[in-house]
């Protein structure tokens, strides 16, 4: 299969991520829709270091797996945090910084 | 090559497929296996693009470990069905606007880049392309500072984690009424549960 297959699948998967962080209102799936965002990131960086023939992109996958754990376990730690707190789970409700 | 075509096919459709569950299904356990689905998918194109520590590292740690731990927090908060925006604001338009011009537009880039390996299979490659040895090697010498510094920040990110989310009851008796008023009602409710959540990365 050519480079722009993949480049191709990895713009649509983007998309989907972004228009589910813009409409949906849980911040899990919110968090879940980043994880898409970062993972059409990682497949784009999979296949231009496939192009290239180096492995260099392959690294900077596996880093960026590493930042998406930590943003997950900082997302869901808040995410606790606003439940332990009784507060609403919703974006929309949450629109101060203020704990 | 057919079958490397087949497999893209099945690979790729089901990845999008879980995407798209991800963001459609109102259930936010359900969205959570869909976006295990999605993985899984994304580590068979992994394998097709030669990179095989990454699609093991995917399976094992992303569609394993960091996915069960969303599973546990869904099933702490008790995630409830949620209409998907149920007003048709602006929102509910703009959405899938967005999406549709932020794909067209990448696909425009990418097709119209002018590289030219874009349209080929790809460079030639090693035996060892993507070995986890390749990989390892790779980490400790030409990469070494941005390895430590992810390793760093995942002590980081466990600790800021635990912080997060254990119970401060200090803080709220400390703090004032405005402190207070979102917290915990006086009597008659249900206390939440008192365990900590346990992270481990």
């Amino acid at each position: 299969m050519d480079i722009t297959w993949y480049l191709v699948l990895s713009a649509f998967i983007f998309a989907i991520g972004a228009a589910g962080v813009i409409s949906r209102r849980n911040p899990l799936v919110v968090l879940l829709c980043l994880e898409l965002m970062l993972n059409a990131g990682n497949l784009a960086l999979v296949a231009f270091s496939r192009m290239h023939g180096g492995e260099a992109g392959q690294v900077f996958a596996l880093i960026v797996m590493v930042i998406a754990a930590c943003e997950v376990v900082i997302g869901l730690g808040i995410i606790v945090a606003m439940y332990r707190n009784r507060l609403p789970i919703d974006v929309d409700e949450m629109s101060e910084l203020r704990g | 090559m057919w079958f490397e075509q087949v497999l893209f096919f099945v690979a790729g459709i089901g990845a999008l497929a879980g995407a798209l569950g991800v963001v459609l299904l109102q259930n936010p356990f359900y969205s959570v296996l869909s976006l295990v689905a999605h993985l899984l998918g994304l580590a068979v194109l992994f394998l097709l693009l030669h990179a095989e520590f990454l699609a093991a590292a995917q399976v094992v740690v992303y569609a394993g470990a960091v996915m069960v731990l969303y599973l546990f927090v869904v099933a702490y908060i008790g995630g409830a069905d949620e209409p998907l925006r149920p007003e048709s604001g602006g929102v509910a338009l703009f959405g899938p606007l967005f999406a549709a011009a932020i794909a067209v537009e990448l696909c425009i880039a990418f097709i119209s880049s002018g590289l030219q390996a874009l349209d080929t299979r790809g460079a030639d490659l090693g035996p060892a392309f993507g070995s986890p040895g390749q990989i390892g090697e790779l980490l400790l010498t030409d990469f070494l500072l941005p390895f430590e510094a992810a390793s760093f920040l995942l002590l980081v990110a466990a600790v800021g984690a635990v912080v997060l989310a254990r119970r401060r009851r200090g803080l709220e008796e400390v703090g004032t009424g405005a402190a207070t008023e979102g917290g915990r009602p006086p009597s008659g409710r249900r206390e939440p549960p008192t365990e900590t959540l346990e992270v481990r990365v």
